[in-house]
């Protein structure tokens, strides 16, 4: 691979270790304990330390995958539940193999997987990390027959491969397409102190969800000393519903880079990383494209606009398949080459971030904001949005609506007005944020999309008077039990209990203490948790609880009832002993 | 600095301290005990138990990890973190295969003590009765992953104390578990010996020294006659004296 990291000294490879274990992932299909042991010598590693990484991402495998390997998204959106009927199962019995074993032949292997960021693309899957979208019992058909027939993927019509990307509203930085090296001119004509005032003045906070003012952060960032500084792109877009930074990566690179430059010529870095989620693996060689145009056209390398000592290049890192890695400190734990557990906070990586180093990290939305304020000035900016929320959001929109896509708004849109422009109708609830934010209904609909009333890294996810709200609450603890890094207590056994908990009641084996049980838990991960993920991976439960407590209480059973049930614990025991007789179960 | 600045309040207790200092290194130092379990003297701290959860303005932190500052307002012992901190270890019971009746480690167990120490009379939630591991390959000490609480003693004690790097943790959420740093991946392939910290730092029954069962009757074991809080708190001054000869000796050499 052409763009990696080159920290380590010059006798250890030059790629990332993420890139050379996809690379020996997709060359034998797994990852073996000798391969393992190779790579800790080549990289100088502790073989545990490998070992430890090949474990923590969901795209790498310690067992072999088939020839053709199949995820399919599980994403309340783009998911394999298509209108009652289970797309995965579907595929899997009509090929004989059951999900997370690989055939016999290993010819194929199906398995799940968290949102893979198409849900506006229908249901969809990655077959060897291509997306595959629109699916529908057709489709898994002949996706059957080709694999059967062991037809190269190479062969397959190419329209199934196809993303459309639709954006519905534009405004602010979806209008413009910005000239490269436009911004950057006028950065390097106005100075760095001078670029940094006009991104503080144009009061633009980040867009992943946080909102941490972005000028105090470059600011902070350029006012520590180090050994070196760095800019890093959080392209780590994992909440399920968001696929805004897809379109952004697709179709705005140009600014993103160009963003990155500015900030790089703000805070002093010759270094910048943009982190890559592994589900967007195929837009890597588009990523390469434009970084090398843009090195071919002096606004990346040594010299950048002729600049005397300005130097600064991209590497792109791709991860491997964990929702924890969009948390900026797991992030940079990522890009170190070590599990993503994000780190003890503060120190903030801004201070202490890659490599020990201050480092600003920032969503993809953010660094193309960035790149258009400095080319159009801070006031065409904050002239749009509200006063504490300046500017647009761009909103990744789906679910139940008639036109799901990219929806770019001045901050302070009412929900209502979203769900009239797409299409929604007879709306049950909205989850904005993702499952990490927040639940509403009707009655909340005239609040605003903003820092100060609802805010949203971008998902907004439409639930319809039809849908079965319980299973979405299942679905996003599924998501978090699956997805906690396991570091501490609260999250690692909580959102566990969380999914049991709630699995309990849909099997109608809950009772009201179930209930009482749900918010304890609740309480325990939000308060008590290590980070991020923690804090909000209960927030659905809670606003579930409060405003659809119906959703629950019509499912409760009013007698005391097991927590497991008794008939199914014997199931081994009836095996072991090939037993299925009456008096080999309960009543 | 005046003697005035370098202080903290928990539960309205003065406390002193030094710049640096944890607020759980200086409540150990005043005698005052914060619940904890993955945290060791003279040890990196790591934060991943979270029983040493205190509040700062309604706020929650691990106090092993969050620095101690001038003027900080921590509560500590109050009915409702005591309550939270007993549901935390009622997690980390129902996650692993914890028998007290039948575990070595019975009476000298701190995640036993712990309990008794909170009041926790069940395990409130469900068991998750998941496969695990043992390892009982090497002659001296055995490794029953069933019992671990990933508190990642062993990894720092290996790593910082014994200079070995025996231990690491692998994987994500309830997968996640403790892989031995050899080629087999088994203990009797790693360089560990039973005089390492690593060895005898486990605050459960995960890792056992071989064919010692028992010397000790219960009964007559550490919890038998003294709470978790007395311990960790003679803990600590032993740790703060092993650390002060460490650095006498650095210094010398």
């Amino acid at each position: 691979m052409s763009n990696s990291c080159q920290h380590n000294s010059s006798n250890l490879p030059q790629e990332h270790l993420l890139h050379r274990l996809h690379a020996l992932q997709q060359e034998y299909l797994h990852i073996s304990p000798q391969a393992m042991q190779q790579v800790a010598v080549e990289f100088n590693l502790p073989l545990s330390q490998v070992a430890g990484i090949v474990a923590f991402y969901s795209f790498f495998s310690a067992q072999p995958c088939g020839r053709f390997h199949i995820l399919f998204s599980n994403c309340t959106s783009c998911g394999y539940l298509l209108a009652g009927q289970n797309l995965m199962q579907l595929l899997a019995q009509q090929l004989q193999v059951t999900p997370g074993k690989t055939r016999a032949d290993g010819l194929i292997s199906i398995g799940e997987t968290s949102c893979i960021g198409l849900c506006d693309q229908g249901a969809s899957l990655l077959v060897n990390g291509i997306p595959l979208t629109h699916l529908n019992p057709d489709k898994i058909a002949q996706i059957a027959q080709q694999i059967t027939a062991n037809i190269s993927m190479d062969e397959w019509p190419g329209e199934w491969f196809e993303i459309h990307d639709t954006i519905h509203r534009r405004n602010l930085l979806l209008t413009t397409q910005l000239a490269p090296g436009n911004a950057l001119q006028q950065a390097i004509t106005h100075g760095a102190a001078e670029t940094l005032t006009t991104i503080q003045q144009s009061g633009l906070n980040g867009r992943g969800g946080a909102g941490f003012n972005t000028g105090k952060k470059w600011q902070l960032c350029r006012e520590k000393l180090g050994d070196a500084h760095y800019v890093i792109c959080n392209a780590d877009e994992g909440e399920p519903g968001t696929f805004k930074d897809r379109v952004l990566l697709h179709h705005h690179a140009e600014a993103l880079f160009e963003g990155m430059t500015l900030c790089a010529f703000v805070i002093g870095a010759n270094k910048g990383l943009v982190y890559l989620r592994g589900e967007y693996r195929y837009l890597l060689s588009h990523l390469q494209t434009v970084l090398s145009q843009r090195r071919n056209q002096g606004l990346l390398g040594r010299h950048i606009l002729n600049h005397a000592d300005f130097h600064f290049d991209i590497d792109l890192v791709v991860g491997a398949g964990a929702y924890i890695c969009g948390e900026e400190s797991a992030l940079i734990e990522s890009l170190e080459v070590k599990p993503g557990i994000p780190r003890i906070r503060p120190p903030f990586p801004v201070t202490h971030g890659y490599l020990g180093q201050p480092t600003v990290v920032n969503n993809v939305e953010t660094l193309i904001a960035a790149a258009h304020i400095v080319a159009h000035g801070s006031s065409w900016f904050n002239s749009v949005g509200t006063q504490k929320s300046i500017g647009t959001k761009i909103l990744s929109v789906s679910g139940d609506c008639r036109l799901p896509g990219i929806y770019e708004y001045p901050f302070g849109v009412r929900i209502q007005q979203i769900l009239d422009d797409c299409g929604a109708q007879r709306v049950q609830a909205v989850q904005i944020g993702g499952p990490a934010g927040k639940l509403i209904g009707a009655p909340d609909f005239n609040h605003t999309i903003s820092f100060e009333d609802i805010s949203t890294g971008g998902s907004f996810l439409i639930f319809g008077h039809q849908r079965d709200l319980l299973a979405v609450h299942r679905n996003f603890a599924h998501f978090f039990a699956h997805e906690s890094c396991g570091f501490c207590t609260p999250c690692r056994v909580g959102t566990q209990l969380l999914k049991n908990n709630l699995d309990k009641i849909a099997e109608g084996r809950g009772t009201t203490n179930d209930i009482e049980t749900l918010k304890q838990l609740a309480f325990l991960i939000q308060h008590h948790s290590h980070c991020g993920l923690g804090h909000t991976a209960a927030n659905h439960v809670l606003d579930g609880l409060q405003h659809f407590p119906q959703v629950f209480a019509t499912h409760l059973n009013q007698h005391f009832v097991a927590q497991f049930d008794l008939d199914q614990a014997l199931e081994s025991a009836r095996q072991i002993t090939r037993r299925d007789d009456a008096a080999a179960h309960l009543d | 600095m005046s003697a005035i600045q370098n202080t903290i309040r928990i539960d309205n207790q003065a406390i002193p301290f030094t710049p640096g200092q944890t607020i759980m290194d200086a409540a150990l130092a005043a005698k005052v005990y914060i619940p904890h379990l993955c945290h060791y003297p003279g040890l990196p701290p790591s934060g991943n138990c979270r029983l040493c959860i205190v509040e700062i303005e309604n706020r929650s932190v691990a106090a092993c990890t969050t620095p101690a500052a001038a003027d900080q307002t921590i509560c500590s012992n109050t009915p409702e973190l005591n309550e939270a901190r007993k549901a935390l270890t009622q997690m980390l019971f129902v996650e692993g295969d914890h028998i007290c009746p039948s575990c070595e480690k019975t009476g000298n167990c701190k995640l036993q003590a712990m309990a008794y120490y909170l009041g926790m009379l069940d395990d409130h939630f469900p068991q998750f009765y998941q496969r695990r591991e043992i390892d009982a390959s090497h002659p001296d000490i055995l490794l029953d992953r069933r019992r671990c609480i990933l508190c990642d003693l062993c990894v720092r004690a290996s790593r910082e104390v014994d200079g070995k790097n025996v231990f690491a943790i692998a994987g994500r959420g309830t997968k996640a578990h403790l892989i031995v740093n050899s080629p087999s991946g088994k203990l009797a392939d790693s360089s560990i010996a039973t005089t390492d910290l690593a060895t005898t730092i486990c605050p459960v029954g995960a890792i056992l020294i071989k064919e010692q069962g028992y010397q000790v009757p219960i009964g007559q074991r550490i919890y038998d006659h003294h709470t978790i809080r007395e311990t960790s708190l003679q803990e600590h001054i032993a740790g703060c004296d092993k650390l002060k000869r460490k650095e006498h000796q650095d210094t010398e050499r």
